[in-house]
């Protein structure tokens, strides 16, 4: 066991912090999140070409070759400057499911190009009534011709606005709650029949609500085999929700370590508020909740690899269960240590809150994780 | 990083599992199983069984006794010991003042104290607080004042865990009161059994058991070669030993072990026709403390990982205590919310009124409500944590 980072880590860390700190401050986010798009495809470019968006690829799908380990440490650093670009969407989920289920010829279409930051992808499975059961779904794929027609709704699909592939999860056979035969097809943002209503979100970023009539896609847009999606869409939610994880990290430290500095500086009575030993308190507390936070989001990103869904499934949800509860401990306290100031637009803090609160929400929140965790094999096996 | 297993750890694993059903006695196999009350004469049986074999002291320095294994493998170990349930060991020897001889002792001391702590020979106990020194410990009392060869202690120490069945205390000793409380205390190892003048009285805790009790010094002469580290420097030895105590008084091992017996208990306790573990709600509270204590262990994880590379504990230790014992209560909270009315008996309660794995549970859920108070009430960790690590300002 080691929980170090090896040097090659630890250069890709300091290089995503220098990034953050020169070239995408909170400040380049404030003027994104008035534009349409939200993010910035020049900057997506750009982490191509570092090689932030390939990280966690295989060599021969043009990747780097590195773990998700690596792709959570870049997302950290990017949460600390509330980073907009879409790698959770795009590299995380969408990527994710090409690079294992896909084809070479599928892989070439859709994951090259954006590997290269050329494009952008999406992934479309959470429906009105889905919550965050995977399985459910209403959206139904028909065979057409040599290929297929999908019609259904999809709700929340994140960089759905902007992507230029959206995969989408769709039924070939069974009932609205059947875990057998949900399929994952490819589809192209400007196929004839799919609306995309463009969704601003709390946290400024954007998601897409899709409408699917009698959208045609070609037989060879069929990811993996037919009806068996599930268990591929299940490992790319739990990375998911260990990217959330990753990403929360750097927005809780970020929180924390603002917080800290804000109890030394401000006065009050005459003396530094942070003298006051209430506050202290408070701020231990807090200390131990990020140190909680970043241990299981280690665990979670090196359980990201894990076939073994059982096994990965346990640290995952450890992690989001620390991400929604002590990750709340410390924003809600951010923002009663700020006072006032805390509630305005104008400081940061609520910003990262803000964003806080949609990781915390996405590939399930607290009590989907826990009801999870207890129905595992291992809670009942041992003493 | 990594965190997967070799085929070698995991055949160490079987070993140290297989080696564990041999080697522990019958009747302490069976209190393991329950709520686990070990006397003391059970826990020194144990030790001595762990001694014969050489894995006593897994955390030593291996030209001193330890078992020259890695982080790792002592993380295993460790694991295997508690899902066994074996006795948890007198910490105050192996775990404290082992390992402070160790890193400031004279060569005479190790050589005097190290291989009877590890043998279990000489039982050690601690004398830190007083009456009127608790979480103000540095203003302690107690006075060591030199006359020949001798420390001559006069004052009370409270708070001597198990004293009672010590065979030496170390104390804090006021040597000199002029200048800045800290800087006028010594570390001092007195003879419990052959010393004049020294007296041990138990406290009856609510556990219903003797854990704690006070300690007397009148006129008691210690050598002052029993020294450890410079006279008026006890202040820095008392640190250096809380930084070894802090990576086990978390009491990650205990918790895992009262979490699956509450998962025990909810196995084996009917409700209507079926088992209170089929209760979703009490399942979701037994997830989320061992959800909770998993987010814990990776803390530790790293703390002995760190340790294992050379680093000094970092400052993520200091909240395995603070954590841990919180975590620690909630376990056998737990527990005592899965027996429902059982929770009203008590250890002499009759087995067909209560089941003989249970009868120790609500004397624990008890006595742990002294696990936020001692080591640091958890007041103290959260002012450290302020102080020393986020470098808050002082009123």
């Amino acid at each position: 066991m080691n929980f170090d980072l090896s040097e090659e880590q630890q250069i890709l860390v300091e290089s995503i912090a220098k990034f953050v700190k020169n070239d995408s401050p909170v400040e380049r986010f404030r003027k994104l999140r008035e534009t349409e798009r939200g993010w910035d495809p020049a900057i997506w470019a750009r982490m191509a070409e570092f090689g932030w968006l390939g990280a966690a690829f295989p060599e021969e799908q043009g990747g780097f070759g590195g773990r998700f380990v690596d792709l959570a440490l870049i997302l950290e650093q990017l949460g600390r400057g509330l980073v907009p670009e879409p790698l959770i969407p795009s590299v995380v989920l969408a990527g994710g499911l090409v690079s294992k289920l896909g084809s070479e010829a599928q892989r070439e279409e859709l994951l090259a190009p954006m590997l290269e930051g050329r494009t952008s992808l999406a992934l479309a499975y959470a429906e009105r009534q889905s919550r965050y059961a995977l399985a459910d779904c209403k959206t139904r794929a028909e065979r057409s011709g040599t290929g297929w027609s999908i019609s259904g709704e999809k709700t929340w699909v994140l960089n759905g606005h902007a992507a230029e592939h959206i995969l989408v999860v769709a039924r070939t056979a069974g009932d609205q709650l059947d875990h057998d035969g949900l399929s994952l097809f490819a589809v192209d943002a400007d196929a004839p029949g799919l609306e995309r209503l463009h969704v601003p979100g709390m946290d400024g970023q954007r998601s897409a609500l899709l409408r699917l009539r009698e959208v045609r896609v070609a037989a060879e847009r069929l990811l993996g085999a037919e009806g068996s999606a599930l268990p591929a869409l299940a490992w790319a939610i739990d990375r998911g929700a260990a990217a959330a994880c990753a990403e929360g990290q750097g927005a809780i430290e970020e929180l924390f370590e603002r917080s800290v500095a804000y109890l030394k500086q401000r006065v009050q009575f005459g003396v530094p508020i942070g003298s006051f030993q209430a506050l202290q308190h408070r701020a231990a507390d807090m200390y131990a909740e990020t140190e909680l936070c970043r241990g299981t989001m280690i665990l979670a990103a090196i359980q990201a690899d894990q076939d073994d869904a059982d096994a990965r499934a346990a640290e995952i949800s450890a992690a989001k269960l620390q991400l929604a509860r002590g990750g709340w401990f410390v924003q809600e306290n951010a923002i009663q240590l700020l006072g006032g100031i805390g509630v305005t637009d104008e400081q940061d803090e609520g910003l990262f809150f803000k964003r806080l609160r949609v990781l915390q929400g996405l590939f399930g929140d607290a009590d989907w994780h826990v009801a999870r965790y207890q129905a595992l094999r291992h809670f009942d096996a041992g003493e | 990083m990594d965190m997967t297993y070799t085929p070698e750890q995991i055949a160490f694993r079987r070993e140290v599992r297989a080696w564990i059903q041999r080697a522990m006695p019958e009747h302490i196999r069976r209190k393991a199983q329950g709520a686990g009350h070990f006397e003391h004469s059970e826990i020194m049986e144990w030790h001595k069984i762990l001694y014969a074999q050489g894995w006593i002291a897994p955390h030593w320095p291996e030209e001193v006794g330890g078992t020259g294994w890695d982080i790792t493998q002592r993380h295993i170990f460790g694991e295997e010991i508690v899902r066994a349930g074996c006795p948890t060991l007198s910490p105050f020897g192996l775990g404290m003042v082992g390992p402070l001889l160790i890193q400031f002792g004279t060569p005479d001391q190790k050589q005097r104290f190290l291989p009877k702590i590890l043998s279990g020979e000489e039982v050690w106990c601690q004398g830190y607080s007083e009456p009127n020194a608790g979480s103000d410990l540095a203003s302690l009392q107690l006075r060591a004042d030199k006359d020949g060869d001798d420390y001559v202690l006069n004052g009370q120490k409270t708070w001597t865990t198990y004293a009672q069945y010590a065979d030496w205390i170390f104390v804090l000793a006021r040597t000199d009161a002029s200048g800045k409380k800290q800087e006028g205390i010594t570390f001092i190892l007195a003879d419990l059994r052959n010393t004049q003048g020294i007296t041990v009285k138990p406290f009856l805790t609510t556990g219903g058991t003797y854990a704690f009790s006070e300690t007397w010094f009148q006129n008691a002469r210690v050598p002052q070669r029993n020294r450890v580290g410079p006279e008026n420097g006890g202040w820095a030895m008392a640190k250096a030993l809380l930084g070894h105590e802090r990576t086990l008084i978390g009491g990650i091992a205990e918790s895992k072990r009262m979490l699956g017996l509450a998962k025990r208990i909810a196995r084996e306790t009917p409700v209507g026709k079926g088992w209170l573990i089929e209760d979703a709600f009490f399942r979701q509270r037994i997830a989320r403390l061992e959800m909770r204590l998993r987010a814990l262990e990776m803390v530790q994880l790293r703390t002995l990982s760190a340790a294992q590379l050379g680093r000094a504990p970092g400052p993520e230790s200091s909240i395995l205590k603070l954590v841990g014992t919180e975590i620690q209560q909630e376990s056998s909270e737990l527990c005592m919310d899965a027996m429902g009315h059982d929770a009203m008996g008590w250890l002499d309660s009759p087995a067909e009124a209560l089941p003989e794995r249970e009868q120790a549970v609500a004397s624990e859920f008890n006595y742990l409500r002294a696990a936020t108070i001692y080591g640091g009430s958890n007041e103290i960790q959260r002012n450290i944590v302020a102080k020393q690590i986020l470098r808050l300002p002082t009123a």
